[in-house]
């Protein structure tokens, strides 16, 4: 089985992107368009990682990442942030939120797969 | 990796129907900001709008929409951070930069170039307001927006290997058999060139989700790595915490990579963590082997081998490897911080699903097909005179409600809300009234009506020119509005909303009204209608609508394009519309548009004209009579009239309009129906019988037969024959042009 990735952003661009990038690599992904639906759907996920978007409506990243990581059974999934910013002090709040790592937008496929390979093995 | 059609195209094109949605809320929060609703949230809005787009044009290489967007986006973020202040001058300035945005997406859509200098304006005024907002921040990190590549052959090895690390460690012995071992200082002999590492993680490195393991199996990615675990910290099982870091490695790693890529892989844990690396070649360390001697307690078989899960315990007191390094203090997630709108519930966009349009047509036409069919079935039950209480009638009447309901859920799928034809039409009102100088604002109502997908298409251009005509001839100059006691501003707006079955779209004005002295002066100079003609006001206003009409006495840039009110009546009759006028001196002017639902099924009235089955569109019908001979009047050797309520209406025979017989004589008893026309006159059409009135598919008229004058379109009836549609205007019309028709309709007085 491959392995689940929960990706969550509200531009569809960039979840179609995900998507595809993902599942060409050989992920399982799941899709959410913000925070609020991202937590929804792990309730029946056991991602090996999540990617997520700091801008978006009802739950930025940010509360979900610390929404997350007060899940017991999430408490150690790596989250990854998609920023466009690569600016220092976004990476700061998102480390401070409790985020595993980056990813700057637009991702090329291959940085995103290594990302999620220095989380994930 | 691929071969099958690139899905990024795919992508691309989605990304740009998302840009129109984003382009739309960009819209939204816009015209909320301007009616003084800058709250937090609606400012997010906008700003995510920009940013949504930026981020996908990044993704798609599209440097000027990403060039655009950032200027856009910085000055949203310094308003949202309260950097920024601003009044409606510089929202009317987000108003324009936001028409420049759509403009670029589209260009960039269809491959076209942008107006470079409308761009650079708008940029220009963009960066005012930012001033000294625009510091580094705008600085955009080349980096960020370099074209994703297109290509997706990741060139990575399969995931697979992820899973089948454990079973190669023979290629791999270092961090599986070794991983536990004394504090390493020792070079392996075999290794050449490379870096020596260490790394000891703090406890917020596994608080982060972070995993050594994971970066040791990437350095052995790029080289070949001899690894030693220094345990000396490691504390008895049973007072292990869990999360608390115990372990610190020494690592060798032989690789031709640089360093730079050797940090690269640390990039995520470089704040978490105490790391050293440091080049080092041949001669640096002498060579060592692997050392087995390492105080294990026996307890610590957890080796972290298996790649996921095992969270390797370090010891809390670190300290005398830290004596000289700085210690990170671990960064406790002690921030919950959540955005503002974290707990604000808000309305999500429900789950939808793109479909190919082509399928929908398919399944209109099939439920036509459908719809066809219960009437042919319901006929076969009529003809076959069963008692109307049987099975199958019962059966029969469910199935036709089915089917309209059926029938009424797929023409919902096809139908849209005007609202972004309304927005489209707010940029006209921005645009035209710069050019004319006025000041003119768009309020818009109904913007949830639904209509067809295909009409909104087609009623833009109609309802641009109808916007144009609003601001350029409707809206009076300023002064004279103020002269006339009325705001300055002049106000345009726009309705939609169901009635009975249709859709009705206003377009008004607060202007001056029609100024019908000059339109039937202009009429008249232009022949259109005979010098010293006595027309009414709803005549008069309905010249504006003949083909070769203009008041403008000068031709504007604006409205003078070639197309007058007549394109825009026919454009919407040609959508199976009406378009009709009121006009109030002083007050302002309003155009009605009628529209039908749907453009795939029609209400008809079917018809027998010499022996043929007609069906004539029930909305041109106004109502139907039976005449007496003696109501029939002659007017002139050709021409008979009717009167109906003290107005005389033309009437026409419809089967030797049709060329179907030679014209009728005796009209005792002839049915009629009374068409309606756009310009509020009447005509009254002679038919042989009415035979039902009912729901038909429209079927179009292949071009192999033209378009036969009269005839809109066929469908096939209830017993599978074949129908004509006709259009009772068009026929009216001809007639009216050969001069078989009075012209007008003349009120009777007294």
């Amino acid at each position: 089985m491959s392995l689940q990735i929960l990706a969550v952003d509200d531009s569809r661009t960039i979840r179609d992107m995900l998507n595809l990038t993902l599942s060409q690599a050989g992920f399982n992904p799941h899709l959410a368009d913000d925070g609020i639906h991202g937590l929804e759907l792990l309730e029946g996920l056991t991602p090996g990682a999540i990617i997520t978007d700091i801008n978006m409506p009802r739950m930025d990243g940010f509360g979900f990442i610390d929404a997350v990581r007060k899940i017991e059974k999430h408490r150690a999934t790596p989250i990854l942030v998609l920023t466009t910013e690569s600016a220092p002090e976004l990476k700061k709040r998102a480390r401070d939120a409790g985020a595993t790592g980056w990813i700057v937008k637009p991702f090329e496929p291959k940085k995103l797969v290594r990302a999620l390979q220095m989380v994930t093995g | 990796m691929t071969d099958e059609v690139d899905p990024m195209i795919e992508i691309r094109a989605s990304f740009f129907v998302e840009c129109e949605e984003l382009l739309e809320s960009l819209q939204d929060g816009l015209q909320l900001m301007d009616d003084g609703q800058s709250d937090d949230e609606t400012i997010n809005v906008v700003f995510r709008a920009i940013h949504s787009i930026k981020g996908g044009a990044g993704a798609f290489g599209l440097e000027e929409l990403v060039r655009f967007a950032h200027q856009f986006e910085s000055v949203l973020d310094g308003v949202r951070s309260h950097t920024i202040l601003v009044d409606r001058t510089d929202i009317a300035i987000f108003f324009q930069a936001s028409d420049i945005l759509a403009d670029l997406v589209r260009a960039a859509r269809d491959d076209e170039p942008a107006d470079q200098e409308k761009v650079q304006s708008i940029l220009d005024k963009l960066s005012v307001i930012l001033g000294d907002n625009a510091q580094e921040e705008d600085e955009v990190d080349a980096s960020d927006f370099q074209p994703m590549g297109i290509a997706l052959d990741l060139g990575l090895p399969e995931l697979s290997d992820n899973e089948s690390v454990d079973t190669d460690t023979q290629h791999e012995p270092a961090i599986t058999t070794d991983a536990i071992s004394a504090p390493g200082n020792e070079k392996p002999e075999h290794f050449l060139e490379g870096f020596k590492i260490f790394f000891q993680p703090d406890s917020s490195l596994y608080e982060t989700g972070n995993e050594p393991l994971h970066l040791l199996k990437l350095l052995r990615e790029i080289g070949e790595v001899d690894v030693s675990c220094d345990t000396s910290n490691l504390k008895s099982l049973s007072e292990l915490e869990e999360e608390k870091s115990y372990l610190a490695w020494t690592i060798y790693l032989a690789t031709d990579e640089d360093e730079a890529s050797v940090r690269d892989i640390f990039d995520f844990v470089a704040d978490l963590c105490k790391l050293d690396i440091s080049p080092i070649s041949n001669s640096t360390l002498p060579p060592s082997n692997k050392t087995d001697d390492a105080p294990l307690s026996s307890e610590l078989s957890i080796v972290p081998t298996a790649s996921e899960t095992v969270v390797p315990p370090a010891p809390p007191q670190i300290s005398q490897n830290t004596a000289d390094l700085p210690v990170r203090k671990s960064t406790v997630p002690t921030l919950p911080k959540t955005n503002t709108d974290n707990n604000k519930p808000s309305n999500k966009p429900r789950p939808t699903v793109r479909v190919d349009l082509e399928r929908i047509d398919r399944l209109v036409n099939l439920v036509g097909e459908l719809v066809i069919n219960q009437a042919m079935i319901s006929q076969s039950v009529t003809d076959a005179d069963l008692p109307s209480n049987s099975a199958i009638s019962a059966g029969l009447d469910e199935f036709m409600q089915l089917t309209r309901d059926i029938q009424d859920s797929v023409m919902m799928i096809r139908a849209q809300p005007v609202k972004s034809l309304f927005q489209r039409m707010s940029r006209i009102i921005r645009e035209s009234s710069a050019m004319v100088g006025k000041s003119v604002c768009l309020k818009t109502d109904g913007e949830n009506t639904e209509v067809d997908k295909t009409v909104i298409e087609r009623l833009a251009d109609p309802l641009t020119h109808m916007i144009r005509n609003a601001v350029d001839h409707g809206i009076e100059k300023e002064e004279d509005r103020l002269n006339a006691d009325k705001p300055a501003e002049g106000i345009v707006t726009l309705m939609a909303s169901h009635r009975s079955g249709r859709v009705i779209i206003e377009v008004s004005d607060d202007g001056a009204g029609i100024n019908r002295e000059r339109v039937l002066q202009i009429a008249m100079d232009k022949g259109l209608v005979a010098e010293n003609s006595q027309l009414s006001d709803t005549e008069i206003d309905n010249l504006l609508f003949l083909p070769g009409f203009s008041t403008a006495s000068e031709v504007s840039d604006l409205s003078g394009r070639g197309v007058g009110m007549d394109v825009v009546k026919s454009s919407i009759i040609a959508l199976g519309g009406r378009v009709t006028i009121q006009s109030e001196p002083g007050q302002g002017t309003k155009f009605t548009i009628s529209l039908p639902l749907t453009l795939a099924v029609l209400d008809g009235m079917v018809i027998e004209v010499a022996k043929q089955i007609l069906v004539v569109p029930l909305n041109a019908i106004a109502e139907t009579l039976t005449l007496t001979q003696e109501s029939v009047l002659p007017l002139g050797p050709n021409n008979r009239v009717i009167k109906v309520r003290d107005v005389f209406v033309p009437l026409l025979d419809l089967g030797s309009e049709l060329g179907f017989r030679a014209p009728l004589n005796n009209f005792d008893n002839a049915v009629v129906l009374l068409i309606s026309q756009e310009n509020g006159t009447q005509a009254a059409l002679v038919v042989d019988a009415i035979q039902d009135q009912r729901q038909v598919v429209i079927k179009g008229l292949q071009n192999t037969f033209g378009r036969p004058s009269g005839v809109a379109a066929a469908t096939i009836l209830g017993d599978g024959k074949i129908a004509l549609i006709l259009d009772p205007i068009d026929i009216v019309s001809s007639a009216e042009s050969a001069g078989n028709l009075a012209q007008n309709n003349l009120q009777l007085t007294g």
